[in-house]
């Protein structure tokens, strides 16, 4: 031992710091203990648990286990060939098939089929991507945004309102567009951040509140005159203008220009948190509010434009949604992205670029979904569960954890002497 | 000195520890640490911070496992697997921080854990007996304690006596003290000290563990200094003055020497300076009044001023508004009335960041949760509070080149021990990790420099170091206003010094100032012979 390399300082006890609950523990861990091990191996396990699944609510294949005893291949072999038939399909629905890459080059087939399912997988993931930076960026800064939903909803809305009331050249109108869209989202996040500054609201309490205002005023908001398309009588609004439509590769291929602005935000906001003196702030607040106050800092500050920019994000996620995949708006439009924005961050260890390809991996999971429900008729809600496996797996260690740091704690409360370093 | 140990050798040792060693990881926080405590006496173990005493005495108290070697009591090795072993062993530990619960009463405290029952395992409490045990042991070793108090109603000193009397109704005959006097006025710590001379002449023995050299040769038999998790050897020291078992030091070794032990070099324990220059009132401060975050008057009225050139150091024990005046001078807490004036601008509404920038340095008292941010590196805390300026970046973005060498040069030239700048600073020691608060602080021109407790916690070589940083700073025209719990700290530093108590300031006297009567002062007594001063704006020298 040296007295450079020294071992914790005296941590003395200090009364402004608060005990965590086991939420924010949990919440903590579930976040930032999460290493790239856990991860592949959550994605293993989910698979295989998957596949007993698979076996499970496959009745024919299940009628077989019934004289495993006597005849155990005739029950294994059917399994073997509906799992590896299911993940294939997987595979080759967020991937590549050989077999369109074969008919291409043959000629028998087009070049468009031969990339469809990377296209699908990308179209998928666009948005997740900005919704899953939205919470990863928040988290940076220490704030739990779980309103990424109403956020991307709020996008969806200024961006379509945008989209089809104005009428501008193209390029301008898609870049109004798509900044109205960023303004939806931030208007969305700046109302909990400034709460949070202000009152010191929860962020977590006041952000999901608001993802159902937004979900109520979008379903409000499409049935009303001017907005609700005039040929329809259900919840559908007019279609937005083609000058503002996120340029996509020719039909029948989805993947949008959405995908390259979701590069370069992400390059962007890594350039934030690292670069940025902004980003300073903000992992200054993020992981020790009363150093950064002390340095001049404004948490407070921080907290509200933190939100904004997170809002924003998001915002633009659904705007990317509307203008590139959807073009009119519905009460689904935004679909699920923003709570799997969530988990996309959460597997993405809320780092930029994790979060970029986590998007993928989802958005692939998703493409291949359909193939495997449309080839072998599995249902699509098998995607579903995968994806909450992983989370689960994911989640469970993180769990665990806050409970022993809890019992840590409290231990250590008993034996401080331990916790005075030595 | 009274010498204990030379009882008769007939008597067992209480205590031996043999080779002991504990690992973590790669390091070796106790390497073969051998010590023998006698029966009656008291040993104090020397060292600093990090040192390793405090790992020796959690294995003691059965906290931690050693590695390797054993521990002997009365001439039998014993394995501690908990606390309860060692107490059952004989072994008791008063924690740095007390562990009592603040809303039980005396009695119910040192009943916690072996209370009395009555009619089996699933019996009623025996209150009675309770109160009658703590009376007992009270009375017994002259330890007055009222059973029916409540913990929170107590002061510090009579909580420590609380510990005190709990661990001795565990019948404990080592009694362990982990940095007693830390949280005490000058007072309670004489107080202590005579407590633990006459547990002493009943026959237990203390373990003193502490970095205070003035308590050690006041009160201790045998003095065992532990560097880097190793024993000095008093065979490597034949200057020194040893024991009769020539095993451990004796408390007649000179304190420079024995610091020297701890440091392992020679260190100055005086501050040395010039007298001050005093220049132009640079902070005035006015009939100010400050509210905790309970909304209790913490800071009562205070009339302050601070010269250039000059050090004001407030002395006080800890809890008495000097947190609250800090935080109100440097704008972290509102103030409820009164005025702060930096060269006879108003700070009022001034916003921290502003403050800082007009030329204020602030050393906060709580380094680990306000000086820095541990899960940066060296390099970012280093500009923590400059990082939107010119050149270490702007409001938009940040200047990594300009961050990194100005790092590189600060890390040289305040000494702050790391591998590498980009290291975060959670890596460092205390020693360090105030090095590089010292550093950020001084390292931009400066009108008030503010220091609260600027050594708390940090290595006898690191405090002389901060300490002659904060004098220099002193000689270039800077008004430094110093805030320690320690009163050797401040009467170190200081050129005045301001004693306050319960929001006030009670005096502002001279460093030269016997100690006793800064201490009455500390402790709210202002007799007539106490006060040197009746008009606190008025200067001693």
């Amino acid at each position: 031992m040296t007295t450079d390399v020294e071992a914790p300082p005296p941590a003395k006890e200090s009364p402004k710091e608060k005990e965590e609950g086991f939420l924010t523990l949990f919440l903590k861990n579930l976040w930032s203990a999460n290493t790239v091990t856990v991860t592949v191996l959550s994605i293993f396990l989910a698979l295989v648990v998957g596949a007993v699944l698979i076996v499970v609510s496959d009745s024919e294949v299940l009628g077989k286990f019934a004289y495993f005893t006597s005849r155990p291949s005739d029950a294994l072999e059917a399994s073997w060939t509906l799992i590896s038939g299911a993940y294939a399909d997987l595979f080759k629905g967020a991937l590549f098939d050989p077999a369109s890459f074969q008919a291409w080059f043959n000629g028998s087939g087009t070049w468009q089929a031969a990339f469809n399912p990377i296209s699908e997988t990308l179209t998928y993931a666009t948005p997740l991507v900005f919704t899953g930076l939205a919470v990863a960026l928040a988290f940076r800064g220490g704030l739990f945004n779980i309103g990424g939903q109403g956020q991307a909803i709020m996008g969806c809305v200024l961006a379509g309102v945008a989209g089809f009331a104005f009428h501008l050249p193209v390029g301008l109108h898609l870049l109004v567009a798509l900044l109205f869209g960023v303004l939806g989202g931030a208007l969305w996040g700046f109302v909990p951040g400034f709460l949070k500054a202000r009152t010191g609201a929860h962020e977590v309490i006041t952000s999901i509140m608001l993802n159902y205002t937004a979900l109520l005023f979008l379903g409000w908001l499409i049935l009303q005159k001017g907005v609700q398309d005039p040929e329809r009588s259900d919840a559908i609004s007019k279609t937005i203008a083609t000058s503002a439509e996120l340029p996509a590769l020719p039909a029948p291929l989805r993947v949008h220009l959405g995908i390259v602005v979701a590069v370069l935000v992400t390059a962007g906001v890594a350039w934030i948190i690292n670069r940025s003196s902004f980003g300073f702030e903000l992992r200054a607040v993020g992981v020790n509010p009363p150093a950064a106050k002390t340095a001049g800092m404004s948490v407070a500050k921080t907290y509200t434009l933190l939100m904004v920019v997170a809002g924003g994000l998001a915002g633009l996620g659904g705007a990317t949604q509307v203008l590139g995949t959807a073009d009119k708006l519905t009460a689904q439009v935004a679909g699920n992205i923003g709570f799997d924005g969530l988990l996309v961050a959460l597997l993405g260890r809320n780092k930029p670029w994790g979060t970029l390809f986590a998007a993928i991996l989802y958005g692939g999971l998703r493409a291949g979904g359909n193939l495997m429900q449309v080839d072998i008729g599995i249902s699509l809600e098998l995607v579903t569960v995968l994806q909450a496996l992983i989370v689960i797996f994911i989640a469970a260690p993180a769990m665990v954890k806050a409970i022993f740091q809890l019992r840590a704690a409290r231990s250590a409360r008993l034996g401080a002497s331990m916790s005075k370093g030595w | 000195m009274t010498n204990q140990v030379s009882r008769g050798q007939e008597i067992p040792l209480r205590l031996e520890l043999r080779g002991i060693t504990k690992r973590f990881g790669d390091l070796v926080a106790n390497d073969h640490i051998d010590i023998t405590v006698e029966p009656g006496e008291v040993h104090a173990l020397l060292g600093e911070n990090g040192a390793g005493k405090s790992t020796l005495m959690n294995q003691l108290y059965g906290l931690l496992q050693p590695d390797e070697g054993e521990i002997v009591v009365n001439g039998e090795a014993k394995v501690f697997r908990s606390p309860r072993d060692a107490i059952a062993a004989g072994i008791g530990m008063v924690h740095q921080h007390f562990m009592l619960v603040p809303v039980f009463t005396v009695a119910e405290n040192i009943a916690l854990g072996a209370e009395e029952i009555r009619g089996g395992p699933l019996g009623i409490l025996d209150r009675r007996r309770n109160r009658r045990d703590v009376l007992e042991t009270s009375k017994k070793y002259g330890l007055p304690v009222d059973p029916d108090a409540l913990i929170e109603d107590l002061p510090v000193g009579a909580q420590q006596r609380v510990e005190i009397v709990k661990a001795l109704t565990r019948d404990v005959d080592l009694l362990i003290l982990d940095e007693p006097t830390a949280v005490l006025t000058p007072q309670e710590t004489d107080e202590l000290l005579s407590v633990m001379r006459s547990l002493a002449e009943t026959g237990k023995s203390i373990v003193f563990i502490t970095h205070k050299l003035r308590e050690v040769k006041a009160i201790a038999d045998r003095i065992t200094v532990i560097r880097r998790g190793r024993t000095v050897a008093p065979s490597d020291h034949p200057a020194a003055t040893l024991d009769r078992n020539r095993t451990s030091f004796s408390p007649d070794t000179p304190e420079d020497e024995l610091a020297a032990l701890m440091v392992g070099r020679q260190v100055s324990l005086e501050v040395s300076k010039t007298p001050a220059e005093p220049g132009r009132e640079v902070l005035k401060i006015s009939g100010l009044v400050v509210d905790d975050d309970r909304g209790i008057r913490a800071v009562d009225g205070v009339d302050l001023s601070v010269r250039a050139g000059e050090v004001l150091g407030i002395a006080g024990v800890q809890g008495n508004g000097q947190t609250e005046l800090v935080e109100a001078i440097v704008g972290l807490r509102a103030a409820r009335s009164g005025s702060l004036e930096l060269d006879g601008e108003s700070l009022a509404g001034m916003g921290t960041k502003k403050i800082l920038r007009s030329g204020v340095g602030y050393i906060p008292e709580d380094r680990s949760l306000d000086g820095v941010v541990k899960e940066f590196s060296v390099a970012e805390n280093l500009v923590l509070d400059m990082y939107d300026r010119p050149p270490f970046g702007n409001a938009f973005k940040l200047n990594p080149k300009a961050i990194n060498e100005s790092a590189a040069e600060r890390v040289t030239q305040f000494d702050i021990r790391t591998s590498s700048p980009a290291s975060t600073v959670s890596t460092l020691s205390g020693g360090n990790q105030q090095k590089v608060v010292v550093a950020r602080e001084m390292s931009r021109p400066l009108r008030l420099m503010i220091a609260s407790q600027p050594t708390r916690g940090v290595d006898v070589g690191s405090i002389e170091f901060i300490h002659s940083q904060i004098i220099h700073e002193r000689d270039n025209g800077t008004a430094v206003l110093v805030v320690s719990s320690e009163l050797d700290e401040v009467v170190g530093l200081a050129d005045r010094i301001a004693v306050m108590y319960r929001g006030k300031i009670l005096a502002i006297v001279s460093p030269d100032m016997p100690r006793e009567e800064i201490g009455l002062l500390m402790a709210g007594i202002t007799g007539a012979e106490a006060a040197a001063e009746p008009e606190p704006e008025e200067e001693t020298e």
